[in-house]
């Protein structure tokens, strides 16, 4: 089967205040290194690929021959998926129609919110406006497979701001929203300003905006495929999907990870170490995936749900704990699947621990 | 040995805690040269780990020692320590009745405290010689001459001339050790009656059995010799017999009438060697056993269950081997619908209780769940039946109930008076009657209650300390058993009884403490994925009732990278969690619930 291809991009411009991806600011005059780093990674594999993902950092850094570059050196199947990220504020026309050109046939727009008091606080480099543009630009290059990235749960956000947000993107025509729930993360500028801290909703809250969310999106045609993600009628992400479906992926840069010949690898967050040596270095972070909980864990994740048949014997079990979970309105079974409700997929990870417990026993 | 006896003191120290026992123990052992100072470890006569940390003494201890006195004689004295806390009273009785004088060590700016006013009244009914010493004379607030004054007054014992020592310091402690010499009369036992010796005490040994620890009183004990133990009429051959030495053992073969020594007699298990049991010759046996003989019955019950069902076996492992130590503690197997296995325990009082809990803990590394403490019901059924409950799940139904009567508690406090007020509110408070009040001198009040006992064993003594700003001490013993109002409090979660948190309580306090107890487990429960009710009832009737919302938000949104073993291991560690909480029906509660329940005074 045709595996997945990521590609991290680990630059940026500037770091976000939130963001704890591995990414450097300011270390653009790297890209060629980087390029050709990924290259030798890519002649490394003999697989074929039917999705590609350009993921940051910020991809929108790199030169559209880049993007070639790298693509030519892959096995890639015709009708592959083959995503970038791009930043509003480098999400230049030129950079656009380099892209598509590349190759590149779905973009993923980081806005994030068209509040410009938000961006700012978030410490985004662009305004609203820009972040119209960017997706103007996008369809101009060509590009009809647009996604855009939003962030819920801001400090003093409002659940009005969130859907004055998902109507705009609607009007813009994008097709796929991915609706990211802010969590504060350990040694990000955001996790020591006490006052944002102080006035980001709390779970009610952030709960509320959600369920919002996901209400105002379905009204607008964008269905819920997954706990934060969103398309209108096939332009879900396969890329992503594969995540979920325990479906082999290949991770090349610093900090991505893979899932092949049945283990699972990271590699390790060192730019230096990836441009200077021949291969990447990988480290094994599990030798054995996609168990009967991890599949359930990654299934739940998913609109479609866990097929309770897989549980084999234990299927009884886990209906039997699924049940007063769907009394409550947290889940569904349908068709012999365990698919979560937006309530169920707020608590996921509870749900998961319950479940897979009934699937884990004995 | 070939001291007689009229070179033998035997002797303890009666003090409350803080006031210097230790300390004053160390420094004797220094001035006997009992320990080489490189041996000297700071209060060398507390063995446990918990008894250092919680400066006290739980269980007897004796160590010998030699002194060489003004006089040119050198003495024998034998220091046995007595645990100094309410719940061991029992015990400091035994080791009281292997002496013939006693030091109260008073502190020279708090005075005289109820234990030790308890302790030493049970000194002067055992004819013990009492020698008060009046010490941390170096502290700025002491006030040497009116504690003596208080000494005479309340005591009743002269103590003017008390020696005023600092222990901490060594100051005057050789004037301790000559008022033994000189006030404390020497043993006159007869050396060549039939075998009488006392037990106060006795340990397990892992290698040598049961070690007794006993006061000749008259004849003696050689090794070789068959004893017999009269309360439970065993019989046993010596293998040693000698003294304690302050680091080991000293197997010298032989003890006389006087001598305070120890025999070990291959005896496999404590419960064969009560502590007050006496013993004897088995060929020549004395006529009648030395007096005071009773069992020790745990007064205070609670169910103890393993957290990990799993260490079951090991619960039981660890219980039977402190019960090797400690025969003051029971144990039997109960079951819990809601804890699963595990035994009902029974103690002296809270202390014992805490301190059990403590070692099982640490010593076992096992992790706890504890019920709710209880005390002993005596219930008369309208069937004439006599029942005693010490477990409130298996309360009988109140229609059955003829009459249900609660054990009862004589308590005295010893308070400077500004808190009279404070301490008679409390004792309100726990449904206490009044008996009387004296001042033993201008500031300081004894005041006499009767309490049910089941008001002390929660939080009595913490209440206590925390309205007299920690002045106030406290000492209670058994009365007997007084009908009362009693009812059985059940909690429900989510609408199933859970037999761990039911209790007995008096009808006037149920509405309160269901109140309090509804809310604690609110705290403490945390959200689930649906909402909890908590109600709390008696018979079918809610008299409290919570509810824990439900959970709203618990999910890892973003997953970037495909970074799956993250994700995982977050869930797993979740899960983990999980593996501490109790699972009662469909409602998890943390271990923290059960011991939240018990700590009720705000």
């Amino acid at each position: 089967m045709n595996k997945g291809l990521y590609i991290h991009i680990p630059f940026c411009r500037r770091k976000c205040t939130y963001c704890d991806f591995y990414s450097l600011a300011g270390n653009e005059e790297l890209t060629e290194k980087y390029t050709q780093a990924v290259i030798r990674n890519i002649r490394n594999y003999n697989d074929t690929f039917d999705t590609v993902y350009f993921g940051g950092g910020t991809p929108s850094l790199m030169s559209g021959r880049q993007v070639y570059d790298i693509l030519s050196a892959a096995d890639i199947a015709d009708d592959a998926e083959i995503s970038a990220e791009v930043n509003p504020d480098s999400a230049t026309p030129e950079k656009l129609r380099d892209f598509k050109s590349a190759g590149i046939n779905r973009i993923s727009i980081g806005i994030q919110t068209f509040d410009d008091n938000e961006l700012k606080m978030l410490g985004r480099l662009h305004n609203s406006g820009q972040a119209v543009k960017a997706v103007k630009n996008a369809q101009r290059a060509g590009f009809e497979n647009i996604s855009a990235d939003l962030m819920l749960g801001l400090p003093y956000q409002k659940a009005e701001t969130v859907t004055e947000n998902i109507r705009r993107l609607a009007e813009l025509d994008v097709r796929h929203i991915s609706a990211y729930m802010l969590k504060v993360e350990e040694g990000t500028p955001l996790a020591l300003d006490e006052k944002l801290l102080e006035n980001i909703a709390d779970d009610e809250l952030s709960a509320d905006i959600y369920l919002e969310a996901v209400s105002c999106l379905d009204k607008y045609g964008f269905h819920q495929y997954e706990i934060s993600n969103f398309a209108k009628s096939g332009y879900e992400c396969r890329h992503n999907l594969k995540y979920w479906r325990c479906e082999d992926y290949i991770g090349i840069g610093p900090s991505a990870h893979s899932c092949y010949d049945g283990r699972r690898f990271a590699v390790p967050r060192d730019i230096d170490g990836f441009i200077h040596s021949d291969v990447q270095k990988v480290i094994v972070t599990d030798n054995a995936p996609c168990g009967l909980s991890e599949r359930l864990m990654l299934a739940l994740r998913l609109s479609e749900g866990f097929e309770i048949s897989q549980a084999g014997n234990h299927s009884e079990k886990l209906r039997a704990a699924a049940a007063p979970m769907e009394k409550h309105g947290l889940l569904k079974i349908n068709n012999g699947r365990i698919c979560l409700t937006a309530e169920g997929f707020l608590v996921s990870n509870e749900i998961i621990c319950r479940l897979s417990e009934a699937v884990e026993e004995g | 040995m070939d001291h007689n006896q009229e070179n033998i003191r035997n002797f303890c120290i009666i003090a409350h805690i803080d006031h210097g026992k230790s300390t004053l123990a160390d420094r004797i052992l220094e001035l006997t040269s009992t320990v080489a100072l490189r041996d000297m470890e700071d209060q060398l006569l507390d063995n446990m780990d918990i008894e250092r940390e919680r400066g006290i003494t739980i269980k007897a201890r004796a160590v010998r020692l030699l002194y060489n006195a003004d006089d040119g004689k050198q003495y024998v004295f034998n220091l046995i320590d007595t645990p100094g806390h309410v719940d061991f009273n029992y015990e400091v009785s035994r080791s009281l009745a292997a002496c013939e004088g006693a030091v109260l060590v008073v502190d020279a700016s708090q005075g005289i405290e109820a234990q030790t006013l308890a302790n030493t009244y049970l000194a002067i009914e055992h004819d013990l010689e009492v020698v008060p010493v009046v010490n941390k004379i170096d502290l700025p607030s002491a006030e040497p001459e009116r504690v003596c004054a208080e000494v005479e007054s309340v005591i009743g014992i002269p103590a003017m001339d008390a020696p005023r020592i600092s222990a901490k310091l060594g100051t005057n402690v050789k004037e301790v050790l000559e008022r033994v010499v000189k006030d404390i009369p020497c043993p006159k036992g007869d050396p060549n009656a039939p075998l009488e010796a006392l037990i106060f005490d006795s340990y397990y040994d892992s290698y040598k059995g049961v070690i007794i620890y006993v006061r000749v009183v008259n004849g003696s004990v050689k090794i070789g010799q068959t004893i017999k133990l009269m309360a439970t009429g065993a019989e046993f051959t010596v293998v040693e017999a000698g003294y304690m030495g302050a680091v080991d053992l000293v197997n010298a073969g032989f003890l006389s009438a006087g001598e305070v020594g120890y025999i070990s007699a291959s005896i496999k298990s404590i419960g064969e060697t009560k502590v007050g049991d006496t013993v004897t010759d088995a060929e020549n046996p004395c006529a009648e056993p030395l007096p005071g003989y009773r069992e020790v019955n745990p007064m205070v019950f609670s169910g103890i269950y393993p957290a990990d069902g799993a260490k079951y076996g090991d619960l039981r492992d660890a219980l039977e081997k402190l019960q090797l130590n400690d025969a003051a503690l029971s144990f039997e197997p109960e079951t819990s619908a809601a804890l699963g296995f595990g035994f009902r325990c029974g103690f002296l009082g809270l202390l014992h209780m805490e301190i059990i809990q403590e070692r099982l803990e640490r010593e076992y590394n096992l992790d706890l769940v504890t019920t709710a403490p209880s005390v002993i019901y005596r219930v008369t059924l309208t069937s004439g039946e006599t029942v005693f409950i010490d477990n409130p799940s298996n309360y009988p139904d109140p229609a059955s109930i003829s009459v249900a009567e609660e054990p009862m508690v004589k308590a005295s406090i010893l308070s400077p008076s500004d808190y009279v007020g404070s301490i008679m509110d409390l004792c309100q408070e726990r449904r206490g009657v009044f008996k009387d009040m004296k001042y033993l001198d201008e500031t300081r009040v004894e005041l006499h209650y009767e309490l049910p006992l089941n008001e002390i064993v929660y939080d009595f003594f913490d209440a206590l300390k925390s309205r007299t700003r920690g002045y106030a001490s406290f000492d209670y013993e058994f009365m007997g058993y007084a009908p009362s109002k009693l009812v059985k409090l059940d909690v429900l979660l989510n609408g199933d009884v859970v037999d761990a948190l039911s209790f007995i309580i008096h009808a006037d306090k149920a509405y309160a403490r269901a109140r309090k107890i509804a809310e604690k487990l609110k705290d403490n429960i945390p959200r689930q994925l649906f909402e909890v009710p908590i109600q709390a009832a008696i018979g079918g009737k809610v008299i409290a009732r919570e509810t824990v919302k439900a959970m709203r938000k618990d999910v890892l949104a973003k997953c970037y990278g495909g970074d799956i073993t993250r994700k995982k291991k977050l869930l797993e560690k979740q899960k983990e969690g999980k593996k501490r909480m109790r699972q009662l029906g469909s409602v998890e509660v943390p271990q923290e619930a059960f011991m939240a329940v018990l700590k009720l005074d705000e």
